[in-house]
């Protein structure tokens, strides 16, 4: 059995102790949220709360981090397995039911931060507006316009206040053409990136 | 010289008047996005207020365009 002095091997001794310590919300586990959800496991999140009602199928593959294999399996299940193949020292905290108003604060109320990894607009402007009703004071890591693939230095990030927003804010997608995976894995990953940062300004100090 | 009333939609400059609702922004703006957050001076507007929330004056407000895919 490897220790977990072994595996935490080579961190940066003020900021992992800190993700240690974190509980990190994860709506949707699609493109954008397999994605977040790998990277902050192998960066070494202490807790994931991973909420999404669905199935791995075909033609998820182009873009999510599932396996021909795990087709049919619910994505939250697939995302553990995954997840536990090269880490066994993170908490996942699985929820496979649709995020609801009725649903969202037993969900999501023990997350220092929440990141938004849905598919529909609609939904992404509920969970915003849930969100910053419930929790005014932790911080919202959403994505918006990441259609397509190339134009890196289009893809930011816009701040307001404890609400943040990665993506070009204007790609849409062509009726029938997924997201791309390269595109896609960059604003999963600029999310990932700026939720360790925040995490790690707000209790460093 | 009187200094013109104006408000901020992102950081373009409008001017403001008495009786302006959040609405009223979209409008000026020519905004046509279907989903979207409004913030004014760092609050989120709910959309059910959109219509009977006032702009006050030298407000900042942000407009964020929300877009499928993920």
């Amino acid at each position: 059995m490897i220790s977990r002095e072994e595996y935490f091997s080579k961190r940066d001794p003020i900021a992992f102790p800190l993700w240690q310590k974190a509980t990190i919300g994860i709506a949707g586990a699609g493109g954008l949220g397999s994605n977040i959800a790998l990277s902050l496991a192998r960066a070494g999140t202490g807790t994931l709360i991973i909420a999404d009602y669905d199935i791995v199928t075909l033609e998820n593959l182009n873009r999510q981090q599932y396996t021909l294999a795990q087709i049919g399996k619910l994505k939250v299940e697939a995302l553990a397995e995954n997840i536990h193949s090269f880490n066994p020292f993170i908490n996942l905290v699985l929820h496979p039911v649709e995020i609801t108003p009725a649903n969202f604060n037993a969900i999501f109320c023990t997350a220092d931060l929440l990141i938004e990894a849905l598919d529909e607009a609609e939904q992404k402007e509920m969970l915003i507006s849930y969100w910053a009703s419930n929790f005014p004071n932790k911080h919202l890591i959403a994505a918006s316009g990441l259609a397509g693939f190339g134009k890196n230095a289009s893809i930011h990030t816009e701040h307001y206040g404890f609400l943040h927003i990665v993506g070009d804010l204007k790609s849409e997608l062509k009726p029938e053409i997924s997201p791309v995976a390269t595109r896609v894995a960059v604003v999963a990953n600029m999310q990932a990136n700026l939720a360790l940062e925040l995490i790690a300004k707000a209790k460093g100090n | 010289m009187a200094e013109e009333s104006v408000f901020f939609v992102n950081g373009n400059k409008l001017p403001w008047k008495e009786g302006l609702v959040v609405a009223d922004a979209l409008k000026m703006m020519n905004y046509t996005f279907k989903m979207l957050v409004i913030k004014m001076n760092g609050e989120l507007i709910k959309r059910e207020n959109w219509q009977t929330t006032p702009i006050p004056e030298n407000a900042d407000i942000k407009v964020i365009h929300l877009i499928s895919g993920g």
